[in-house]
């Protein structure tokens, strides 16, 4: 029996339970700390209830649920193209993808065809999201190691050229809502793909920087190697993806494996890492960056004219047959899928959404036991959650 | 004292300001928010106190963890009714005088996200609420533009007199009841103290 199994049992005290758990005689060394809903590393309104023996973690159990938005049900008692703004506020980082993600399902749900250019357009606006959202969450790390304020200044300094893509593309700087069913909602802005080959030209520049301050840094290794291991194993059997996956050294990008969109044409490595240390999922994540700037090189001279979007496409009066469809990709922070039932209605019958960020969070205490309570909160980082991903 | 006499003074190297001016003046420019995140609005939050916006320049730049050390609450984001009861305790900890702004469609009335049952339907319903801004998220400007709104608010505060400031006014609250889970609802709904519905004129 479990500390989590005993949290509920209403009939006993608490120092009964750590009692029980811990062994008599022990207790009174135990302290229980509630990290959250309102603490500054815990990247929104997440709770850790945390139990310390001394300095070390001795149990954890996440909370969740401080920003249940009822995104599911909404999605259900609206029209098909009614979620997509809502699919932006999942993770708000990355709303470009999440819009892919659900546009994906939809299309295989009624079987669209996506034209060639906006093929192009979705694979562009995507790896600059995971540019954008693996910077961001490099400064986040290093907020939490303790370095506040200059790490995730550069890398805000960097998200804001990326953000003045998105906003001449989209209108809109986070809440892109871009995607439609069979394409994009518009093209290309006029001298749009320029000012991206300048921003893409450029980016290499400041990684360079960034990595030359932080990725031999003494102080980052010291805090991060050896911190917050997962096994391969342990990371397969809980259903982990994304790049916390690839750290803990298994091969599993779904842009190889699924081949969505028109990454087959463009070469790129996946990195991998050995140790599956919280240094390892820093270092990934610098990797993958450098690949995304691979693959947008080509893809920005490559862009073919032509429409943006299916002509078979309605917009409006949109009732694809009744059937079930899941779409996945490899959003920057692991395996999105919207998993789509449809009973020939104009809303979908069930709407199901499966969040990375919820099911890389729920290896947290097999990651963070036997170590100090500020490893944790490094740990709690280098999973890279979104508040609004994990409760929807 | 005119403002000839005070303009001469002036250049002559004497300032002459009332005690209400020169506290308000010292209050306004350094104003320090609680660095308290919920959801979507909070990024534009943290972007707006970064390089390009830079927040710092109207002297809001520290963010305090603790509310025992902030002044002012900027509420960015969906607050959901598991939350509600938190952000309300957080505004109770604070020390006054205190300000809210409500950033972002979610704080002010619930937003896109207002037809949820878990959604509550804007934080005014339990605490005062100094500046609204709409936007889902507001832009950082946007966020820059509620600040200087509440520069303009706490310049104007009295010292004394019937229509003081709250937080000189003894009988006047500095602390709002914090909602519990009813059985279907949070318990009160609302605060009528604070918020009272709005009447349609028909």
């Amino acid at each position: 029996m479990t500390f989590h199994d005993l949290a509920y049992d209403a009939g006993k005290t608490d120092f009964q339970r750590k009692a029980e758990v811990i062994g008599v005689g022990r207790e009174g060394e135990l302290l229980e700390v509630a990290m959250g809903p309102q603490h500054p590393s815990t990247h929104g309104v997440f709770r850790m209830d945390v139990v310390l023996d001394g300095e070390t973690v001795v149990k954890l159990k996440p909370v969740f649920g401080y920003l249940h938005r009822n995104h599911e049900k909404i999605a259900e008692n609206t029209s098909y193209l009614g979620s997509m703004p809502y699919t932006d506020r999942l993770d708000y980082f990355c709303s470009l993808t999440n819009n892919w993600a659900y546009a994906l399902s939809v299309e295989k749900l009624a079987g669209l065809q996506v034209p060639e250019r906006a093929e192009y357009i979705r694979l562009i606006t995507a790896e600059l999201t995971r540019v954008l959202n693996h910077t961001c969450l490099a400064g986040f790390l290093l907020q939490d190691m303790g370095a506040l304020g200059t790490p995730l200044m550069y890398a805000f300094r960097e998200r804001e050229k990326i953000l003045d893509l998105i906003e001449s593309l989209t209108g809109a700087r986070m809440m892109c809502n871009y995607m439609r069913f069979g394409g994009c909602r518009c093209d290309l802005p006029a001298g749009w793909l320029d000012a991206a080959k300048k921003v893409v030209a450029e980016y290499p520049r400041f990684l360079d920087e960034f990595e030359t301050l932080l990725s031999g840094n003494e102080i980052l290794m010291a805090r991060t190697q050896g911190v917050g291991k997962l096994s391969a194993e342990l990371a397969i059997n809980a259903g982990i993806t994304g790049p916390m996956l690839r750290a803990s050294g298994v091969d599993y990008d779904l842009r190889k494996v699924d081949n969505y969109g028109i990454y087959s044409r463009y070469p790129f490595r996946v990195p991998l890492g050995s140790h599956g240390d919280v240094y390892d999922r820093y270092m990934i994540r610098m990797l993958e960056m450098r690949e995304s700037l691979k693959i947008l090189e080509p893809a920005l001279k490559d862009i073919p004219e032509g429409p943006v979007v299916d002509p078979k496409a309605k917009l409006r009066g949109f009732r694809p047959k009744a059937g079930e469809a899941y779409g996945r990709i490899e959003t920057p922070k692991g395996e999105l899928g919207f998993y789509l039932i449809s009973d020939g209605s104009p809303n979908p019958y069930r709407y199901r959404v499966r969040p990375p960020s919820l099911i890389n969070l729920t290896i947290l205490e097999d990651m963070c036991l036997g170590q100090t309570v500020a490893d944790a909160i490094v740990t709690l980082g280098s999973v890279d959650i979104v508040l609004g991903e994990v409760d929807r | 004292m005119d403002d000839g006499l005070r303009n001469e003074l002036s250049k002559q190297g004497v300032v002459v300001v009332k005690l209400e001016e020169l506290y308000n003046w010292g209050r306004k420019n350094s104003v320090w928010p609680l660095s308290f995140g919920l959801a979507c609005c909070a990024i534009e939050m943290m972007a707006a106190s970064m390089a390009r916006y830079d927040l710092s320049r109207f002297g809001a730049e520290v963010f305090r963890p603790s509310p025992r050390q902030a002044d002012l609450m900027i509420v960015a984001g969906t607050v959901t009714k598991k939350m509600a009861p938190q952000v309300v305790r957080l505004y109770n900890q604070m020390p006054e005088p205190k300000y809210v702004i409500a950033m972002g469609a979610c704080a002010i009335s619930g937003g896109p996200f207002k037809q949820g049952y878990n959604v509550l339907k804007g934080i005014d319903r339990y605490i005062p609420v100094d500046v609204h801004i709409p936007g889902c998220p507001p832009r950082p400007e946007a966020l820059i533009h509620a600040f200087m709104t509440l520069q303009r608010k706490i310049d104007a505060q009295k010292l004394t007199g019937p229509d003081r400031a709250r937080h000189l006014n003894a009988e006047l609250p500095s602390e709002f009841p914090v909602p519990l889970f009813g059985e279907h609802d949070l318990v009160p709904t609302k605060n009528p103290n604070v918020w009272e519905p709005a009447v349609v004129v028909r």
